[in-house]
Formats: structure tokens, sequence, C-alpha cells
């Protein structure tokens, strides 16, 4: 490749080299072919993922049938296996971190698309990119030794203030659905952040001039015309930092608390989908056992599929459309 | 509500100064030459190292690149250079749909593809998880990164007399190979810190793993075990090897992205 290169250069290619591109001319077939190659077995290994889970789960499939999804009893000594207190620990976990990740993160958004001076909404964009790319057993680390610590002893204030809701009664050890939620909203923050910064920043400036013309305030003009244009995108964002928590595995596993039981209150530890996996897999007994394993991960794998399309949909729709 | 918003800007950016300080203060407090040379010592027993985590995680990674970065740049270039047709977006999509895989899930297909017929954790098992993982980031780096490249050059190489195999290998992708190369190492930064894909495929190992076909540790995997265990001795370990790991992701992240935007935006 290094000869052959001289000809971009410029210099004429000697005798040899001339050979190697007379083949290679003839190569366009092939490259396409060896590409396509590459190309297919992304659709390869996709298809064969989805075979894997669905075969391997069939033991488990067969023995419960639909029922898997809606019973709440996991108990592997009698060979009982139900999802629902898993999707509901994760479900739970994922809206509270959504409920605190949301206006987080879309209020940092706007700020730095909208109200900070370039330079510094570059670099805190820079800052905040990086907090994305720390890895989830840090977080859990961070969890297990800080957050929750601080949730203890920010329990009684908690308490005091909401407990006459049922979210916040029973007993509180700290590891919790409670603690699971924080962890994921720290961790789904810098996406939303930078997904809509994006999409804020894509708005078009006309539309900010004609809103300020009509005497529009800077806080009204981004709140009240600028957010409303870019709200497909923020609700792609959201939807993507959905699919992620939801799969997210070792920060929660790590502080959830790890109670396969169904409990009302955020301070009662809980399970998640993900975090059942990682822990029971490897001393899964049984070929039911491992299959009802495996399905749960057929059911978190059907589950972030449907809320990662619906996000692409509602981010490229944005760029489309002019809405509001 | 201005000021709000920039608070939501300041609490975010703030947690991962805070991150950055408390693993920095505990971490690196107590590292010390032996966690980078030693075995761990068995459980009573102070002190010890992560040296074959550290070798570990390293193989998993080299595995994984095998997997990754062929399949992964080969598909970029397809989709960069000879797409465009309906089935061009149906690779898109299933790459966007790979990417969104939940990473435990990823454990579960090497389990059921290479630990299950074989009936052993292996290294094998975990590099193959990590490096299915890289395949989808792979091709939208390198399709990203090929199409940047100005179309004037490939016209200037084909009016040469280049074919468009000549152009793509003599033009097009060394003038993308930074942007390509650059990220690679963002890709394995990412998968250097994944877990969960690990615990039931290359399992972990308080030994040497010699070879592809035993079980080894790997450094995100010890931090998790450590940091679950009840010994305080094994706590300050698991926040040396998380200083340690933090430090290289967010080292080699640093890197690559002043790397991209000293080359302007056409490089991004």
């Amino acid at each position: 490749m290094s000869a052959s290169s001289t000809t971009v250069t410029g210099t004429r290619p000697s005798g040899r080299v001339q050979l190697f591109l007379r083949r290679l001319r003839g190569g366009d077939e092939a490259a396409y072919l060896i590409t396509l190659a590459g190309a297919i077995s992304v659709l390869l290994v996709t298809a064969l993922l989805v075979v894997e889970l669905y075969q391997n789960s069939g033991v488990s499939r067969r023995a419960f049938g639909w029922s898997f999804l809606g019973t709440s009893i996991w108990d592997p000594v009698a060979g009982k296996f139900g999802a629902l207190p898993f999707i509901y620990g994760t479900l739970v976990t994922s809206a509270l971190a959504l409920l605190i990740g949301i206006p987080l993160g879309v209020g940092a958004a706007i700020f730095l698309a909208e109200l900070a001076p370039p330079r510094i909404s570059d670099a805190l964009t820079f800052l905040i990119e990086l907090l994305a790319a720390v890895p989830s057993v840090i977080f859990g680390l961070l969890g297990i030794f800080i957050l929750v610590p601080i949730l203890r002893s920010a329990e009684p204030a908690l308490r005091s203030l909401l407990g006459w809701t049922p979210l916040f009664q029973g007993p509180f050890y700290g590891v919790s659905l409670l603690a699971g939620g924080v962890v994921l909203s720290v961790m789904i923050v810098p996406f939303i952040i930078s997904i809509s910064r994006e999409v804020i920043l894509a708005v078009p400036a006309d539309q900010r001039e004609a809103a300020l013309a009509l005497g529009a305030t800077r806080w009204e003009t981004t709140w009240d015309v600028v957010v409303p244009y870019a709200r497909k995108g923020i609700m792609g964002s959201i939807f993507l930092a959905l699919a992620r928590s939801l799969g997210e595995t070792m920060a929660v596993t790590m502080v959830i608390g790890n109670d396969p039981r169904i409990h009302a209150s955020l301070f009662a530890p809980g399970y998640s989908i993900a975090a059942v996996i990682a822990n029971e897999f490897t001393e899964a007994t049984g070929d039911l056992y491992q299959g009802a394993l495996i399905e749960l991960g057929l059911v978190l794998f059907a589950l972030t599929m449907v809320i990662n399309a619906v996000a692409r949909v509602l981010v490229a729709s944005t760029g489309k459309e002019g809405t509001a | 509500m201005l000021s709000l918003t920039g608070l939501c800007t300041f609490v975010a950016a703030g947690a991962l100064v805070f991150i950055l300080g408390y693993l920095f203060v505990h971490g690196a407090s107590s590292l010390n030459w032996d966690f980078f040379t030693k075995l761990p010592k068995p459980v009573g027993e102070s002190g010890g190292g992560m040296a074959n985590a550290i070798v570990g995680s390293a193989k998993l990674l080299l595995l994984a690149a095998l997997v990754g970065v062929p399949i992964g740049f080969l598909g970029g270039v397809y989709l960069a250079e000879f797409g465009g047709s309906a089935f061009s977006s149906i690779v898109r999509y299933t790459t966007d749909l790979l990417n969104g895989v939940p990473s435990i899930v990823m454990g579960i297909f090497a389990y059921t593809l290479i630990v299950l017929p074989q009936k052993h954790f292996s290294t094998l098992a975990g590099g193959l998880a990590l490096g299915v993982m890289m395949i989808p980031i792979a091709i939208r780096s390198s399709e990203e990164f090929l199409r940047a490249v100005p179309l004037s050059l490939r016209e200037g190489a084909m009016a040469l007399g280049a074919s468009k195999t000549t152009a793509i290998l003599t033009v097009v992708i060394p003038a993308a190979k930074h942007g390509i190369l650059t990220g690679i190492m963002l890709n394995l930064a990412r998968v250097a810190g994944e877990t969960a894909p690990l615990l039931f495929t290359s399992f972990g190992n308080r030994y040497w793993s010699p070879g592809w076909e035993q079980p080894t540790s790997a450094l995100p995997v010890m931090i998790f075990t450590y940091a679950i265990a009840p010994y305080d001795d094994w706590h300050q370990q698991a926040w040396s090897a998380g200083f340690v790991l933090l430090t290289l992701v967010l080292a080699v992240n640093v890197v690559a992205r002043l790397m991209l935007s000293s080359r302007g935006p056409a490089a991004r």
C-alpha cells in the first residue's frame, strides 16, 4: 500500500508498482465483496444473538408461557420463576432516574446551548461528555461507599418531608430502589445533556430572532420558542437515556439491595432484570433456572429495542419538520 | 430561570469533578508498586496486587479488537464507499440495534455461544463478548470519518486513472486514518470498563491465566468483586483499581477528543 501511494503524490509508478496497480484495478469487485462481507457479518451476529437468546430460553418459555411475565414468585429452590419483581424494579429505578435526570439534563442543555458563552459551553460539554465515559462499575463503587451513606443520613429529612406517601415508608437500610434510581440518574444525565444540546443548537437562528424582535425576553424566547421547536429531539434523548438505564447492570446491582419481592416503598430493596442476571447466572443450577434467566435477558432485549426504536424516530424527525 | 439552568449545569459538571477528586484521594493514596506487580493475596492476608487482572484486561481487549475492528472497519468502508442501497439502510439499522443491546445480554450471548458448548469459562468467551460490543461503534466511526474525506480527493484520484479500489486504499483511507484510529481507541476505552459481559464469560481468576482457554480476571470485574466483599483491605484495593481504570479510560478519552477537535470540524 505504501508503494502504490506514490501515484497520489504524483511520481511515476515503477514497473512493479504498475503491475500491482493493474491487478488492483481489476479488484473493485473483490473489494466490494470483502467489505460487503463485513457488513453482512453485522446482520449475522445480530441474528445469531436473537436466535441464541430465543433458543436457550426455550425450557423456561415452554414451562411458563406468557405467565412468566406476570408472576411475582422467584423461587429457584421450588423451581418457580416469574419475572414481575424484576420488571417492576427495572421500571421503578428507571422512572426515578428520569424524574431526577430530565429536569437536570434538559436544564443544563438549555444553559449550554442558549445561554452560556460558547467557550464556557464547549469546556463544560467536554467535561460532561467525559462523565459519560466513566465505567459503570465505578459508579457502583461510588454508589456503595458514598451515595448509600449519604442517603442514610438524608433519610430522616426525606421521611419527614414525604413520609405521608407510601413511597417513603418502612425500614431503610441504604441499599434500595431509591439508591438504584439516584445512581442511574447520574449516569443518564450526560446523555440527555449532550443530545439535547445538539438538537437545541440545530434550531434555526431566525426562530430566535423573530421571537426577540416581537419583544420576547431571552428566557421567553428560549422556553416558548426554541425548546418547543426542539421538543422531539429532546424527547428522543430522553428515550435513549431510558433505554440505557433499563439495561444498566453493574451500578444498579451494587446498590439496589437484591430482593426479588415487590415493595411499594422506594426505601425498600428491590431487584432489576440486569442485576438478577448478573448475580445469579453463574450459580443457576439446572436448565430451567438458567433458561429463566436467559428469558429475562430476552425480555430486557425486547424492552430496550422498542425504546431505542422510538428514540431514533423522534431524534430523526426533529431535523425534518418544523414543529411549533 | 436562567440561573436555575446554570445550576443544573453546575451540578452535572460538579458530579464529574467530585468523582475524579474522590477516586484520586481514595484510590491514589493506597496505590503502590505491589498493585501492578503482585497477585491477589488469599483472604485474610493483607497486601497483594492485581497484576493478573491488568494482564487479563489487556488480553481481553486484544481479543475484542481482533473481533470488533476488522468487522467494524470493513462494514464502515462498505457503508461509506459502496453504500446507498436499501441494503445499507438495513445494515445501519441493525448496527443501531446491536449498539442498543444491554451489555449483560452480550454476556449471555457469548455464554451460549462459547461457554455452553465448551462447558468452561474462558478468556476467549470474554473477548468475544467485548468484541461484539465494539462492532457497532467501530462501523459508525469508520463510516463517519471516511465520509468526512472530501469528494474532491476521490475524484482527483480517479481522474489520475486510479480504480475505485485504488482510490479508497491509497487516498481515502490514509486521509481518514487518524480519525479511524482515534475511534478505535475510544471504542477500546469504552469496553475496557465493561464488567457485566465478563461476569459469566471470562469469569475471574485469582491466579495467572495462561493461554486463552482458561478463565481470567479483569480489572473491572475485580473492582466489582472487591467492592461487594466484606473486607476493608479489599475495599481499599477496589478504590485503587477504580482509580487506575478511570485514569486510563479518561486519559484515552481526553487525548482522543483533543486530537479530533484539533483537526477541525471536517474531521469530526
